[in-house]
């Protein structure tokens, strides 16, 4: 069995800024909560989220605007979802794969299960 | 800035000094968790801090000025909430009328913030409320005080698991600029987001002095399956997930969070 690691709070937090993100809560340009506001919601120190934003300042996720607040950038859910493609390839589909092969299942498996939710979802 | 700087005392009734040759110095608008277990000397400092107690030997200073003088300008900037205390009976208002006058930064705002987070009213009948509604009370003034250092003993003994998550939010939200929090506690959950340093007390020294940042630098932590313990273990514990283990971070390590009762039980235990 893998053990995963349990992330960093301030990363954890970026993740779910960058769900809210994904799911349109936040919408380009638009205004993220405060650094105290997040703080308050997650329960964490001010210097935590102060973190957070460092990191998706730094991916160009959001942008500051001085003395009015931090916004979502342009393009950022583009970004969220190429980067999250390449962690899903890199960590969890190998995981995946390598599971299927333990369990003696095959790709065909897959396709059944995938069609299965396609017909679901229509 | 808190200075502590070669402290000894003693209680009159025992002759072993609680601190002996003690030093400590606390920066600015940081969050403090003073841990230690049971008679390690957290209340007592505390208390030395606000200059209710006073050393034999040493000098304790805040911004300069020694506690032990209790000048005004160096009272109207520290605030404790002790663990256990009495409210006069009266109204919560009532208290807020006579007591705020000595905080020149008390602010009306964060007091109406905080007892609404709490769900209290702000009349409230201070006889009339439970030990942790009491608590929330008063450190819903204190917070509102504005002052430079707020000192809490064991802040969540007494409250109820809502009451804890709602102290964390206030708390969270209160941190100001230029303000510096104390928390002396043994409730490690409670705080442990809270917290940008941790202060572990044992007998007169102190065993751990080190920012949150350092520590997450340096250690990871994380559960592991049983047989996997190398050289770079210092401390871990049996759990149904695997052992829970303290080990040195290695460079191409991800940083892991902070479990403050891990690192607390391998301090303690001379494992780190």
């Amino acid at each position: 069995m893998i053990y995963q690691n349990e992330r960093a709070i301030y990363v954890k937090i970026a993740d779910r800024v960058c769900d809210d993100i994904l799911s349109g809560k936040y919408q380009e340009d638009e205004r993220v909560p405060s650094v105290r506001e997040l703080a308050a919601e997650y329960e964490v120190n001010t210097n935590t989220v102060l973190r957070t934003f460092d990191i998706l300042q730094r991916d160009e996720i959001i942008y500051q605007r001085r003395g009015i607040g931090v916004f979502v950038s342009p393009g950022a859910r583009h970004k969220i979802r190429i980067a999250r493609k390449r962690e899903f390839r890199q960590h969890e589909l190998p995981e995946f794969l390598r599971r299927l092969r333990l369990l003696g299942m095959t790709i065909d498996d897959v396709v059944k299960a995938w069609e299965e939710t396609e017909h679901a979802n229509h | 800035m808190i200075e502590f700087q070669n402290i000894t005392f003693s209680y009159r009734d025992k002759s072993e000094p609680v601190f002996d040759d003690f030093c400590l110095r606390l920066e600015q608008n940081k969050v403090y968790g003073l841990l230690g277990e049971n008679g390690t000397g957290k209340s007592t400092l505390l208390y030395l801090l606000m200059g209710l107690l006073r050393p034999s030997e040493g000098h304790i200073t805040v911004d300069g000025t020694d506690v032990s003088r209790r000048k005004r300008t160096t009272l109207q900037q520290m605030y404790i909430v002790p663990e256990e205390f009495e409210l006069p009976t009266m109204r919560f208002t009532d208290y807020v009328k006579a007591y705020r006058p000595f905080y020149p930064a008390f602010s009306e705002d964060i007091l109406r913030r905080c007892m609404e987070e709490f769900h209290l009213p702000l009349d409230a009948r201070l006889n009339q409320l439970s030990m942790g509604d009491k608590k929330k009370a008063l450190m819903s003034f204190a917070l509102a005080t504005n002052v430079r250092y707020l000192l809490m003993d064991e802040p969540t003994n007494g409250l109820d698991v809502p009451s804890k998550k709602q102290f964390r939010k206030v708390i969270a939200t209160s941190m100001t600029e230029d303000r510096t929090l104390i928390i002396a506690t043994h409730q490690l959950h409670d705080v442990d987001s809270l917290l940008d340093h941790v202060l572990i007390l044992q007998r007169s020294h102190l065993l751990l002095d080190a920012s949150v940042t350092e520590i997450c630098e340096k250690y990871t932590f994380d559960v592991r399956p049983n047989d996997d313990i190398d050289e770079n273990v210092h401390y871990s514990e049996r759990t149904p997930q695997g052992n829970a283990t303290l080990s040195l971070r290695q460079p191409d390590d991800e940083e892991t969070p902070l479990n403050l009762e891990l690192l607390f039980n391998a301090v303690t235990s001379h494992n780190l």
